[in-house]
């Protein structure tokens, strides 16, 4: 084992083998982004080149309009199995912040937790798949690679299962599911060097269009900021993530609400 | 699946060589509002650690709160986390020594929250204790300690922290350390510094003190970047953990982690508990040039040479350096559940890929409940939740282990009570590699009679051996055993039956059907039948014996302490069908009333065996000729040599 990111490497991918021979039914959120782009690669190093499991995306209509372009092409390239997760009675209601009609937090539960929440049931997933990471912001450090979620979705944070010695909590009750965090212990800075080392496709909403700005962070357009930078190549990226201290999701509005507004938007079972 | 890769908009760069330096782990530990927290917070701020705009960001919502700032906000992440100061679950955070990037871990220092704390202190590289100077030494202090020495954590260094409020005073200091040095002694545990701070104002946390001119040793920065991060253990003996087999491709492939060693392509695998063979053809990785060799911490498929039917929970070696394959082990066990950890309940054990039942057949506490300074031998009913304790484990099936000190790895676990992980413990010491079980009772020796196993063959004319039918109920093991031990009996040699309802009847009479009763009988049954066959008797078994690792044990057993007689496995093939018609004892019809539970072949499996020495089907031979063929067999095996 020659160096850190490597040994990520492994470890997550000893991550994934395991949820796949544990967890009935398992599925992978693919946000489109950098994280779950890597998740996917790792799937495919873990699987010998295949992704045994649906990937399920969580469309809010309100992304980024290359993003939807983007995922359709590589689930038609790769021969992924996509499930797409909408929530149609709120989007027909009008019920949205960019309507005006609810704060931004109220929507990210309505339009993502809820469709989420949806799509679980509609499959019957006993395991999600999940790119999130610890560096990303506070409470998702405090996660576990297997971090379990009860019937209403809801994450218990306070009374979590322990987890050492790479022994995870596969066994659960009937009606609760799993989230599964490959990516845990990664590092914003890892994920790109990876990219770099792997040659690894990404939508170029990361790189400057020659604007002098590009997404550090992907999510619905108009909650989501684009950050000054011209960086057009992934060795620029990880040039400029060495240099910063700026955070990742600065430019995530959904965050920036309350104090305890994104804690208790993942308490709720938000992704 | 194509390699569409290069049609996407990927923008190919070469990939960054420079390997990153290796991130070292460190967790903060002791007990409740010692300042862990707090000394993580200053330990960011002071290193310039922070992202822009946090530190005035928690400055101002204490403000607004009209609570003091705490730096302890910056990693208590959650709302009852700030509302109460006290931090619930572990955290991680990620910052930068001018030496290299490190991991801090958060780790609540509540006795409730015990799990959580061994959650973080699990995955560390190294510790540092925090010591409040005023408080002294407390619970926390010292079970955290313990629980470091069990995690296997050596590198520790001691913070004693809050100088501030001691005024700054040498003698309290001095008091602080060597009362808390002393302990840690009684453990094997030596810090690497005892540093006075005072981590809300930033005394000798990232900088010196001008305040304690009086020490001239590390700052907390520097004792982090004295640790060492211990690499993946590539030298040691060769271990794969076999995770899962997957056929993708058409390939079988064998997937695990190395947990330690080095493999290469060629190399003769044993595979154990079952025993079996192979060599590596190859290690497939996907999207990465082609390997011929994999080390220790990396996930592998491997492709062997031979077709061998293998599952998730085999372990991988070398012949020259084995586990032990084993049955009993002790262990050191640390409890977390809200239930006690019970002598001789059934919990279930996780072992790298393992997953098996058992007991603990002893139990006793590993360590005094008021001092927690290790006692020996105190002989317990229970553990509760903090409490350690020393235990002898009987596994219902075979289990392969090691030493923790040896290889780690295979040398710790997990226990589960219910749904929930409740407890860890490590691997003290187990048997003899591939032992079949180990005594009860320890100071036993065997003793050796004055007539040797050649002078009772010369005067039989023969070997003992044992014949092990195997088969479902009806497919002719009573009937083969008897013709069997009429026709070498015919031919002057000494022999037997041990058959099953028979050994049931006496022997064996306090045992059921259950899987574990079903195990015991068969150890029980190879055990007489090796006592019989060092006696130059050949021992003819009938039993359905429907698992392959008992049969297996069986085995083990006959060749313990290198007896090298012959164990002749033979398999009646016999189909369901055939049985269930001939069904002599119309068992198969009870069965299928339901009024027999666990009828193997109906409600319960039959593994059949993939390498044994015959394989019979009675439908299409009369017993007559089986049992010449059979005989046959065995005559060249049992010559006297």
């Amino acid at each position: 084992m020659d160096d850190h990111l490597r040994a990520l490497e492994h470890e997550s991918i000893y991550v994934l083998r395991e949820a796949f021979g544990k967890i009935q039914r398992l599925g992978m959120l693919w946000s489109i982004g950098k994280d779950s782009t890597v998740l996917m690669w790792l799937a495919r190093k873990a699987f010998f080149g295949h992704v045994p499991f649906p990937l399920v995306h969580i469309d809010t209509t309100y992304k980024i309009p290359s993003m939807i372009e983007y995922r359709d092409r590589v689930v038609r390239e790769w021969g992924l199995q996509l499930v797409v997760g909408r929530n149609d009675a709120a989007l027909a209601a009008g019920a949205t912040f960019p309507n005006g009609r609810l704060s931004r937090v109220e929507c990210c539960s309505l339009l993502k937790t809820d469709a989420l929440r949806g799509v679980i049931d509609r499959h019957g997933f006993t395991g999600l798949i999940v790119g999130v990471r610890r560096d990303e912001e506070p409470t998702r450090a405090k996660e576990r690679y297997f971090s379990p979620r009860d019937e209403t979705m809801a994450w218990d944070v306070a009374d979590q299962p322990p987890e050492f010695w790479n022994q995870f909590k596969t066994d659960f009750a009937p009606g609760t599911h799993v989230r599964i965090h490959p990516l845990l212990h990664w590092t914003e800075l890892d994920v790109w060097t990876y990219i770099a080392r792997e040659s690894i496709p990404v939508i170029p909403l990361y790189f400057d269009d020659g604007t002098g700005q590009r997404y550090r962070s992907l999510g619905c357009a108009p909650c989501t900021g684009r950050i000054a930078s011209t960086a057009r190549t992934v060795p620029e990226i990880v040039a400029e993530l060495r240099a910063t201290t700026a955070p990742e999701r600065a430019g995530r509005a959904q965050d920036q609400e309350s104090e305890a507004a994104f804690e208790q938007l993942r308490r709720d079972g938000y992704m | 699946m194509g390699e569409p890769a290069e049609r996407l908009e990927g923008r190919h760069v070469a990939a960054d060589g420079s390997a990153a330096a290796a991130r070292l782990r460190l967790v903060i530990v002791g007990h409740v509002d010692h300042g862990k927290s707090t000394l993580i917070g200053r330990l960011l701020y002071d290193t310039g650690s922070l992202p822009d705009g946090k530190y005035e960001q928690l400055v101002a919502v204490a403000a607004r709160r009209g609570v003091p700032f705490e730096f302890a906000n910056v990693t208590d992440a959650l709302q009852a986390e700030r509302d109460q100061n006290v931090t619930i679950d572990t955290t991680q955070i990620g910052f930068r020594t001018a030496r290299r990037p490190c991991v801090l871990i958060d780790a609540p220092g509540h006795k409730e929250f015990l799990k959580n704390m061994v959650t973080g202190a699990a995955g560390a590289d190294a510790a540092i204790v925090v010591v409040d100077a005023h408080d002294g030494v407390r619970e926390q202090s010292r079970r955290h300690a313990l629980l470091l020495k069990l995690l296997g954590i050596g590198q520790v260094a001691v913070a004693v922290n809050k100088m501030d409020l001691a005024g700054f005073d040498a003698g309290l200091f001095d008091r602080v350390a060597a009362e808390y040095t002393a302990f840690l002694a009684t453990l094997g545990l030596t810090p690497v510094a005892v540093v006075p701070v005072s981590a809300r104002d930033g005394d000798n946390v990232a900088g010196p003190s001008g305040r304690m001119p009086w020490y001239g040793g590390p700052t907390i920065a520097d004792v982090i970047d004295g640790f060492t991060v211990p690499g993946p253990a590539a030298g040691g003996p060769l271990r794969l953990a076999v995770q899962a087999i997957y056929r993708f491709d058409r390939r079988r492939i064998v997937a695990g982690r190395l947990e330690s060693g080095t493999l290469r392509v060629g190399d003769r695998l044993l595979f154990l508990p079952s025993g079996k063979q192979s060599r590596v053809r190859s290690i497939e990785e996907w999207s990465a040039p082609v390997r011929h060799a994999a080390t220790a911490g990396e996930t592998v498929g491997l492709t062997l040479t031979d077709e061998l039917f293998l599952g998730r929970g085999e372990v991988a070696c070398t012949l020259e350096d084995t586990p032990s394959r084993t049955a009993r082990f002790s262990a050191r066990l640390f409890w977390l559940g809200r239930r006690p950890f019970v002598a001789g309940q059934r919990y279930t054990f996780k072992l790298a890929t393992q997953e098996f039942t058992g007991e603990a057949v002893t139990l006793s506490a590993a360590v005094d409940a008021s001092t927690l300074e290790p006692v020996a031998g105190m002989e317990t009913p229970q553990l509760a939740a903090g409490e350690i304790g020393e235990v002898t484990i009987r596994t219902h099936r075979p289990v392969v282990v090691d030493p923790y000190g040896r290889v780690p790895a295979l040398g710790r676990f997990v226990v589960q009570d219910g749904l929930e992980v409740c407890g860890g413990g490590i691997v003290l010491e187990s048997d003899e590699p591939a032992a079949a079980m180990a005594p009860v009772a320890a100071h036993l020796t065997r003793s050796h009679g004055l007539v040797s196993r050649e002078a009772r063959e010369a005067r039989l004319g023969h070997r003992g051996a044992v014949v092990w039918f195997t088969g479902l109920s009806g497919a002719g093991k009573s009937t083969l055993a008897r013709a069997l031990e009429r026709e070498l009996f015919a031919r002057g040699r000494q022999v037997c039956v041990l058959d099953g309802d028979n050994v049931r009847l006496g022997l064996n009479a306090d045992l059921g059907f259950s899987d574990e009763d079903r195990a015991e009988n068969i150890r029980r049954v190879a055990e007489v039948a090796r006592l019989f066959a060092e006696q130059g008797t050949i021992v003819i078994t009938a039993f359905i014996s429907p698992f392959r690792s008992d049969r297996l044990r069986a085995r083990a057993i006959l060749q313990r302490d290198g007896l090298d007689l012959p164990f002749v496995e033979v398999y009646l093939s016999t189909p369901l069908e055939v049985c269930a018609t001939r069904d002599p004892k119309q068992l198969y019809a009870r069965a299928r009333a339901g009024e027999i539970p666990a009828f193997t072949g109906v409600s319960a499996p039959f593994e059949p065996p993939d390498q044994a020495e015959l394989v019979l089907d009675t439908s299409r031979r009369s017993p007559e000729e089986a049992t010449l063929e059979l005989a046959g067999y065995l005559e060249p095996r049992i010559e006297i040599r």
